[in-house]
């Protein structure tokens, strides 16, 4: 892939907490344009937390995360809404809205947000629709359909206004093997003709190692990040015993 | 203008050439595929559409979203689209969505005709009925359960549903009650005004509070306050999947879940009627001696003398009742709740339009009770 070096979400000293108990210290990192950028760590590690800053529901404690050079908490709350339109995020569940329809739930973002009339809305829907695999489904409930079909959903939802960020919180999570290789194709897919940067937040290894370009890994016990870059390249060079056991599903001790 | 970023040409015979031009984004607005399909009209023999993008200055999906449609549209009408002259990005999105991923394109289920809906719906109606007798049957079968020492349910949890549908109501209890109070002792005021009597304010605002207000007052906040909050909470636990995590333990949800609820409100009930009671005599009393003049030791005097014990078990007996539909009514639609948010949202809904309804036709049939059996 041609990369980009050009960081479009930067992480400058970043601490998170809730109230009294720390979650993470001390987060550098940079994520660049048109990358699978992929956040690793155990369960309870803060993960999600990271991700809440990323999209804007939380305030980090310390530090700031720049988007195209704009510290985003710094800014007014209009500039903060400018940002967080070119997010898309496709939530666990994929968090649909269960009183609208699969083609509702998309069109709700272009409906908001574009001057399209409701005759291109559709058209519109139907292309992101049928991006996902799940073209002829508009009229559907969410209830309606299996779960891999409505995390494909959330991710036409995610992907309505073409955000210049796609933010994954698990995306494999609760899907069987073969859905969530064909979604870790999608992102693949969408990376490369949305020219989208991708942001997962995860723990499956498999979908670590098939689409990541670069990843952070966050611990739970020292409460900061252990490393960075490549996953395949962190488990060939890193010398961190506990980057190792993580990415060997703690089958390698690593050297210590 | 959207007007100047399409045109056409037709360089051969049979050949439609699209010429695209300028910003073809979502927010810049987007020329509506009708001009397109114009042209195939008026040209009844384009056979192939070629593109000339040369002067596209900036597109996403919406520009794709365009051809899409176009193409779609074209494949009807048989004629070949020539993608050549496209972005490259916009030939790779075309690709991505022209792949059929599910297996069988989807059916959505016709609505029915209009009998069969009436059908539907009868039947349907046989089953709620059956499934409100089976709801009625596994909670009695759980009290029988309690009565002999078996039930299992947790105490703690048992004595925190007391809390909030005893002493958390009594703020919004207390408020109710005192206004009905005044409510009565006006509106008896302006009449016995007429006749002098002014002092039956005192009978009649302490026989209607203890022998149905208080308790159907009681009642009407109760359905709204914790029938609901009782819908809720077990909407919220059958969407969560934790119900059948305990029918998966053996536990029978009836007796976990349902049965200290009912019987919680069926405790506090009695309670907070009498509570009620009292307040609505409380407000009649500041009414009728601060403002209409009735001296307070009368008032009092006629109030013990008016409200027999007899008026008290009446008030009781609805209450208990009340205590009992509504426990139900939230349990049951809590229970009954359809796997989404919507679904807790109708369940919440049905609890307090069951729980009223029910409380008002229960008041009925009591009134008529005790109308002929002369209490």
């Amino acid at each position: 892939m041609e990369k980009n070096q050009q960081p479009i979400i930067e992480v400058r000293n970043l601490d998170l907490s809730y109230e009294d108990y720390d979650v993470m210290r001390n987060l550098n990192f940079s994520i660049n344009k048109e990358e699978i950028f992929v956040v690793m760590g155990g369960s309870g590690c803060g993960k999600s937390t990271l991700l809440k800053v990323f999209i804007g529901l939380k305030e980090p404690t310390k530090g700031e995360v720049l988007y195209n050079g704009k510290s985003f908490w710094e800014e007014s709350d209009l500039e903060q809404q400018e940002i967080m339109r070119r997010f898309g995020i496709l939530y666990q569940g994929g968090a649909l809205w269960s009183s609208f329809t699969l083609g509702e739930n998309v069109a709700l973002p272009l409906q908001l947000y574009s001057n399209l009339s409701a005759s291109q809305i559709r058209e519109v829907v139907e292309l992101k629709l049928a991006l996902v695999g799940l073209s002829g489904y508009a009229g559907f409930y969410p209830s309606e359909i299996s779960g891999g079909m409505r995390k494909r959903a959330g991710l036409a939802r995610a992907i309505a206004l073409d955000p210049d960020i796609v933010f994954f919180d698990e995306p494999s999570a609760g899907l069987d093997p073969i859905s969530a290789r064909s979604l870790d194709d999608l992102i693949l897919q969408l990376r490369d003709t949305l020219k989208a940067t991708i942001v997962v937040v995860t723990h499956e290894l498999a979908s670590i190692f098939a689409i990541a370009n670069n990843s952070v890994l966050l611990d739970t016990d020292s409460k900061t990040m252990i490393a960075m870059g490549n996953p395949k390249e962190l488990l060939n060079n890193s010398k961190d015993a506990r980057v190792i056991q993580f990415l060997t599903r703690g089958e390698r001790q690593g050297v210590v | 203008m959207p007007a100047e970023k399409i045109s056409f040409d037709y360089p051969v015979p049979n050949t439609l050439l699209i010429k695209i031009s300028g910003d073809w984004g979502i927010a810049a607005g987007l020329p509506l595929a009708d001009e397109v399909t114009a042209q195939f009209i008026s040209h009844k023999d384009i056979q192939q559409i070629i593109f000339d993008t040369s002067a596209l200055t900036k597109w996403d999906s919406g520009f794709v979203a365009f051809l899409f449609h176009l193409s779609r549209e074209c494949s009807h009408r048989n004629i070949r689209v020539m993608p050549d002259g496209l972005p490259d990005g916009a030939q790779k999105l075309i690709v991505l969505a022209s792949k059929v991923n599910e297996k069988v394109m989807p059916q959505k289920p016709r609505p029915e005709p209009f009998l069969a809906e009436i059908g539907g719906q009868f039947l349907q109606l046989n089953e709620r009925i059956l499934a409100l007798l089976n709801f009625l049957g596994e909670t009695a079968v759980s009290f029988v359960r309690l009565i002999t020492g078996k039930a299992y349910f947790r105490r703690d949890e048992f004595v925190c549903i007391v809390q909030r549908c005893g002493a958390d109501a009594l703020g919004l209890v207390s408020l109710i009650s005192i206004l009905v109070g005044v409510i009565l002792a006006f509106i008896g005021a302006i009449q016995l005004k007429l006749f002098g009597a002014q002092i039956f304010i005192a009978d009649i605002v302490g026989i209607a509070m203890a022998r149905v207000m208080g308790a159907v007052m009681t009642g009407i906040i109760m359905s709204g306050r914790t029938g609901a909050s009782f819908a809720a909470e077990l909407g919220i636990m059958q969407v969560n999947e934790e119900v059948d995590a305990l029918k998966t333990l053996g536990i029978s949800p009836v007796e976990f879940l349902v049965m200290p609820r009912v019987l919680a409100l069926v405790i506090m009930m009695p309670l907070l009627t009498l509570y009620a009671d009292f307040m609505g005599i409380l407000g009649g009393f500041v009414v009728s001696t601060g403002f209409l003049g009735i001296n307070r030791v009368e008032y009092w005097h006629h109030t013990q003398s008016a409200v027999k014990l007899t008026n008290v078990w009446i008030g009781l007996v609805h209450s208990v009742v009340f205590g009992i539909i509504i426990a139900i009514a939230g349990c049951l639609r809590g229970m009954q709740c359809e796997r989404s948010s919507s679904g807790v949202g109708e369940a919440t809904t049905s609890a307090v339009v069951t729980a009223i309804t029910s409380i008002v036709v229960a008041t009925a049939i009591i009134t008529f009770i005790c109308q002929i059996l002369g209490v």
